[in-house]
């Protein structure tokens, strides 16, 4: 996890289309960026950051079941809601369900815990949008690979 | 037996606050309205799940921008409950 990054997942540990589940863990850093202003003294996860993390375990299959033939991007987030405060060093899970695939859009499904206790959960609404280049889809591939995400399964 | 006008309208009504005696079979989704494209979404996942179909709205989107359709064909109600209508009945078929 790289939050100045924004690479918030670390690795899938499920992907299963047919279930339309994905599952991703990841390990908030000990030291960022982020920490230094939020807050000074008291580094505390952000909630739009857990926001995203559900919206990137989502947004992968999301893209996996659409083909990797658009981009899923964040429109609208619903009953979304923080659970619990993320700290330092805490180790995270992320589950996304895709509920519907509508035509140009998607609605998932997300949640997250730590240590099994829910910390975080929302609807999440996706615009799927051409890639508005070919290096940025061609890149998926090494992203994919380095988070254990089997992109080249689903690619049309 | 309701309309499928009459679901739409309660959808649009319920997803976007809209008063129910101000949505009409001729009313424009966009022009009168005014409902945006993310509203949109949302009365389209609705339109779906009640209806068991799917609106292939890159399709319309596609029509539009081409200058091969008008949005009133497909964002006036009247019309777009014509298109659900013709959906279902594809279903069936």
């Amino acid at each position: 996890m790289r939050l100045e990054y924004f690479q918030m997942i670390d690795r899938f540990v499920r992907v299963d289309a047919g279930e339309r589940v994905a599952r991703a863990v990841c390990t908030v850093p000990k030291e960022s960026p982020v920490f230094e202003g939020h807050f000074p003294g008291y580094p505390l996860m952000p909630g739009v950051l857990l926001i995203e993390c559900m919206a990137q375990t989502t947004g992968w299959l999301v893209s996996a079941l659409t083909g990797f033939t658009g981009l899923p991007a964040l429109a609208g987030v619903k009953e979304g809601k923080i659970r619990g405060a993320v700290f330092p060093g805490d180790e995270l899970e992320f589950e996304g369900k895709v509920v519907h695939e509508g035509s140009g859009y998607a609605i998932g499904e997300a949640k997250g815990w730590r240590k099994g206790t829910p910390i975080c959960d929302a609807t999440l609404t996706y615009r799927i949008i051409p890639y508005p280049s070919p290096e940025l889809r061609a890149g998926l591939w090494d992203w994919a690979e380095r988070i254990n995400f089997p992109a080249k399964e689903f690619a049309k | 037996m309701s309309t499928t006008f009459d679901k739409v309208a309660e959808i649009i009504a319920e997803t976007c606050d809209i008063p129910r005696e101000n949505i009409k079979p001729e009313s424009h989704a966009i022009n009168d309205l005014e409902i945006d494209s993310l509203d949109f979404l949302d009365i389209a996942f609705a339109i779906d799940k009640a209806f068991g179909i799917k609106l292939p709205l890159e399709q319309w989107t596609q029509e539009v921008n081409d200058g091969k359709a008008t949005t009133d064909q497909y964002f006036v109600l009247k019309n777009l409950c014509e298109r659900i209508d013709e959906l279902i009945a594809a279903k069936g078929a």
